[in-house]
């Protein structure tokens, strides 16, 4: 009986570390996965969100997750900004994807250590009511503090995965990733559309953001904790398919959860690398790549 | 034109290198006319351990003010010399290099925790340096180096006595509790923590019924504590980091795991950052800690030192409390001040026997190292957390609520006992 | 540069640098020089892995920790020599590259790159939970106090590092000169249109990444002795893995030179950096560096050189006319 709630707790704790880890590793899906734009800065950026979820905490009360959707255009914005130095460094030569990862690199370092330099190397944390709470539904119980980011993670994924199948812009995403010349025939611009999705994968970190310091405390190197995992969940997901990341983020965070309970925490997330590497072994597109 | 934009880019590039170099070596050491006593050592000021790091050399620049106020050391004034580690060991042999042979320091101490020592000890050892050293766990235990002193007072087994108060504490309780689950992160303080547990458990007859580790990117602890739950052992040890401290807390708090004492060596819960924002959800646990501000530790000089320490602290982005490693950043420093003083001398070995021999007097107490240079008797406190009932941060710079509970000597509040009572 | 001339550079720079331990007592120089030609050693891995073939390789920390932790082994269990830890740590993390070369076959690309991100992860995971070579809690080990002929252990790693940085510029530099290096630029342009033509792309990139891990290895191997306490997070640090990527960016990777000239500019600006700008600063340096290369010098100073001299030669024969 015991075995059996740790199973079913364990099953949901993965479910819902899934969700959240969805929410980090969209915007990678996105960039990554539907642009070719290798951005190992993405985890930065969440990062970013974070501070500034903390920033608003700290300051004026607010919650992380109404920090995290008002910041959202900001950081599109910023995105958009960013895809615009890159495209005319890199992408218009040619498509250099390996001197756009030294870039990206460059800007991971920029960014931690702006961030360090704003706030201090100090770890921070944001309240809010739900922190700590907790309910039970039969044997399993659920805390809101991994409730909320699996499911604004799952929110996220959701409303991704409609506008980019059932808007202009959001077709012309995917179509910009099969065939870009085509899609100049059709009479959109390429630049343009790619412009709005690298936007829209900064984006995605403000609310990341939000919810990875909801859950634990922060600190501004703790980026690079998150790259291999979000490149994994990507790349598991089957590159750019938004459903496929959130089914990945889930078989991912289950993976952890159940090592951790019947195996020892050891080895958690060993075995979620584990499971990329078999998986890139023996279906090298993923799990649902085209 | 293209041939003039092209370069225009070169040019840019060669003077973006030059300048880089320029600004990296041009820096000039600042000059100083009374030739100054010159002490050097790395810091993490960036990486990992850097929140520590910063607030020590914070204490250490009050300490090299303070002495300069009163005349110097031996007339001199006193000069520190410094460079970020970034938490890399690998950093090390070359500062401690540069700081010997180019900038020639007189002495040299040690920079924050275990990892960041264990480089620069051969390099000490093979100048027969006195080498004071901050928060290493067992640095000396293979060397046995009679110019090494750490000013954690964990005592003369460092991993084995740190640990093993938590365990008195609690085998000292009617009835006496018997199991015991064994948690930590995969890292080098942990670890050690873990194995001197292990012997104290053996020593005082606990049953071990949970013993593991976890990776320190562990995002969520609700697994591991349900598990821990599930084995309902009387005591739980952890051994974490700040960032795992707090999840373990809070996923304790979720679960419900309500053991008769829970804490031990959980790193962190010194720090304001954690302390605000846990606040409540402290309470009962009992951990370890080296000061506090209860009754029974005010040290002549420890709290005009943290007040001047916390005047900066915030500015600095650092712990606004500073009780945890600044106020020994600051005793090393004296310890080594008073020995200079003490034997009139510069000599590397003769202030060495006199940090040895003598008996000092600093602003976390009197200090005296034993043979392996650690403490002579261990000085680890285990505090409970009591009565906080907000997270404001003022309740923390007072008395009561961080009881200490062990040892005698020390001891300011009664445990209160089991950990569920202690909750509320 | 021919076979001769660089025969002659290399062999003086060897002398030299066994010159300079007859001279130079000041210790700080030998160990900053060693970071340096670690860096060497590591950017011209990475490079003809990298630069030449085209597969980015995020796992050079997994290469070099396997090389140091093999020297912890043997250090541990033999008290093995230095001379053995090289030897095993090549082969043993040339292992591990010919293994990662198998891999080639079914992965391409990003997803190569990712593999061995989630390779160094995996490898660490272990190192974490092997207890034998100290585990999370790493591992101290008592670096002998003087090696023969040289008096000082720390100038002699030098030399041996110095040693082992001609060593893999030379392997570099025969690679790019011989078949197997226009193999690989083959496969680099086009990796189809390569097998097509006949070339044995499977047996060159199996040469590439055994070659590739074999000189991490041998980089990782004296580590032990030079930083006298090895545990994982510090061996795993994310930064060689940037560094062996951005050096030869920087210098520029089609040719052998470049990593040299990154490793030796952005090593040393580190070097420095270390012990001047105390500060987060420094970190920002390099993220600006980074930036500022990768866009205005696309090619690495190498290809910058290059121009400049392609431009100023075109105006001299102009104005000659």
């Amino acid at each position: 009986m015991v075995w059996l709630d740790l199973l079913l707790n364990a099953l949901a704790a993965g479910i819902l570390l899934g969700g959240f880890y969805a929410a980090v590793s969209l915007g990678i899906a996105l960039a990554f996965g539907l642009l070719d734009i290798v951005n190992i800065a993405h985890p930065v950026f969440v990062m970013l969100g974070s501070y500034v979820a903390y920033g608003m905490n700290a300051r004026f009360g607010f919650d992380p997750i109404l920090t995290g959707l008002l910041f959202t255009p900001v950081f599109y914005a910023l995105g958009v900004l960013l895809y615009r130095v890159y495209y005319v460094s890199f992408e218009r030569k040619g498509a250099e994807s390996l001197r756009g990862l030294v870039f990206f690199f460059g800007v991971l370092f920029i960014v931690e250590v702006s961030l360090l330099l704003a706030f201090g190397v100090d770890y921070r944390m944001v309240e809010a009511r739900y922190i700590g709470e907790t309910f039970q539904i039969g044997p399993v119980g659920i805390a809101f503090r991994l409730l909320v980011p699996c499911v604004v993670g799952v929110a996220l994924t959701g409303a991704l995965y409609l506008f980019l199948s059932r808007t202009f812009y959001g077709r012309a995403i995917q179509a910009v990733a099969q065939d870009s010349f085509a899609l100049r025939l059709m009479g959109a611009n390429p630049f343009r559309v790619k412009g709005i999705a690298f936007g829209l994968a900064i984006a995605t970190a403000a609310l990341a953001g939000a919810l990875l310091i909801m859950i634990g405390p922060v600190e501004p190197a703790m980026n690079r904790e998150y790259i291999g995992r979000v490149f994994a969940v990507a790349v598991l997901g089957g590159m750019g398919s938004i459903g496929g990341t959130l089914v990945a983020a889930i078989i991912v965070g289950v993976a952890e959860s159940l090592t951790s309970t019947f195996y020892g925490p050891s080895w958690g997330v060993a075995v979620s690398f584990g499971v990329l590497l078999l998986a890139l072994a023996v279906r090298p597109s993923g799990l649902f790549g085209r | 034109m293209r041939r003039n934009r092209s370069r225009t880019r070169a040019w840019a590039v060669v003077s973006l290198l030059i300048g880089a170099l320029f600004a990296s070596s041009a820096w000039p050491g600042a000059a100083s006319a009374a030739d100054p006593i010159k002490i050097g050592f790395g810091m993490a000021l960036t990486g990992g351990l850097a929140a520590n790091g910063k607030a020590a050399l914070i204490a250490m620049q009050l300490w090299e003010a303070d002495v300069n106020k009163k005349g110097g050391l031996l007339g001199r004034p006193v000069q520190l010399v410094y460079y970020d580690d970034q938490t890399k060991g690998a950093t090390v042999p070359g500062i401690y290099t540069k700081l010997l042979d180019v900038d020639k320091v007189h002495f040299v101490v040690s920079g924050y925790g275990t990892n960041l020592i264990a480089p620069a000890m051969p390099i000490v050892m093979e100048r027969k340096l006195v080498f004071p050293a901050l928060f290493g766990l067992a640095n000396n235990e293979k060397h046995n180096y009679s110019g090494y002193f750490q000013i954690m007072p964990a005592g003369p087994r460092p991993a084995i006595d740190w640990t093993g108060t938590y365990l008195e504490v609690a085998a000292r309780q009617t009835p006496k509790p018997q199991t015991l689950a064994l948690v930590g992160a995969d890292a080098e303080y942990p670890h050690n923590a873990l194995a001197g547990i292990r012997e104290n458990a053996k020593r005082l007859g606990f049953k071990v019924v949970y013993d593991s580790t976890y990776p320190p990117n562990t995002v969520d602890f609700t697994p591991i504590v349900r598990v821990i739950k599930a084995q309902n052992p009387d005591v739980v040890f952890v051994a974490s980091y700040p960032p795992d401290s707090a999840g373990m807390v809070l996923a304790a708090h979720e679960v419900g795991l309500q053991p008769k004492m829970f804490g031990g060596g959980m790193v962190g819960l010194q720090f304001a950052a954690l302390l605000t924002k846990l606040g409540p959800k402290l309470n009962g646990i009992v951990n370890y800690d080296f000061w506090v501000p209860e009754p029974t530790l005010k040290f002549s000089g420890i709290e005009d030192f943290l007040k001047r320490y916390q005047a900066q602290a915030e500015k600095a982005g650092v712990d606004p409390l500073g009780h945890y490693l600044p106020p020994w950043a600051y005793a090393y420093l004296q310890v080594l001040g008073q020995a200079i003083e003490g034997t009139k001398s510069l000599d590397q070995q003769k202030v060495a026997d006199y940090v040895r021999t003598q008996e000092h007097d600093t602003i976390v107490g009197k200090v005296k190292f034993g043979a392996n240079g650690e403490w002579a008797t261990s000085r680890v406190l285990q505090v409970q957390f009591q009565g906080i009932e907000t997270t404001d941060i003022a309740q923390f710079h007072k008395a009561g609520k961080r009881v200490v509970v062990w040892p005698e000597q020390y001891k300011s509040g009664k445990l209160i006992y089991p950990y569920s009572s202690a909750m509320k | 540069m021919g076979a001769r001339s660089f025969g002659a550079v290399a062999l003086a720079v060897v002398v030299a640098g066994l010159a300079v331990t007859r001279v130079l007592d000041n210790q700080y120089y030998y160990f900053a020089g060693y970071v340096v030609l670690q860096y060497v050693v590591l950017a011209t891995a990475w490079n003809i892995l990298g630069g030449y073939t085209g597969y980015v390789n995020f796992g050079t920390p997994a290469f070099f920790a396997l090389g140091a932790y093999t020297a912890v082994v043997l250090i541990q269990s033999l008290k093995a020599p230095l001379a053995i830890q090289l030897v095993a740590g090549a082969i043993i993390s040339g292992l591990l590259g010919l293994a990662l070369g198998y891999l080639t076959l079914r992965l391409r690309g990003v997803f190569f790159s990712i593999a061995t991100l989630a390779l160094a992860v995996v490898l660490q995971t272990m190192f974490i939970n092997w207890e034998y070579t100290g585990g999370a809690r790493g591992i101290t080990l008592v670096r002998p106090a003087s090696a023969p002929l040289f008096g000082n252990y720390v100038q002699f790693l030098f030399v041996v590092m110095l040693g082992l940085a001609v060593l893999a510029v030379a392997t570099a530099w025969w690679i790019e000169r011989s078949w197997i290096g226009r193999g690989l630029t083959a496969i680099r342009d086009n990796e189809e249109a390569a097998e097509c033509m006949g070339v044995p792309t499977l047996r060159l990139k199996l040469v590439a990444t055994t070659v590739s891990g074999v000189l991490m290895g041998l980089a990782g191997a004296p580590f032990p002795y030079y930083v006298t306490f090895v545990e994982p997070t510090s061996v795993f640090d994310l930064n060689y893995a940037v560094n062996s990527l951005a050096m030869p960016m920087i210098g520029g990777s089609t040719t052998w030179i470049g990593p040299v000239i990154g490793a030796v500019l952005l090593g040393t600006a580190q070097q420095i950096a270390t012990v001047t700008i105390s500060s987060a600063l420094n970190l920002l340096l390099v993220g600006l560096i980074l930036v500022a290369f990768v866009i205005l010098a696309p090619e690495g100073i190498v290809g910058l050189v290059q121009r400049l001299a392609r431009r100023s030669g075109e105006r001299t024969r102009r104005s000659g006319v």
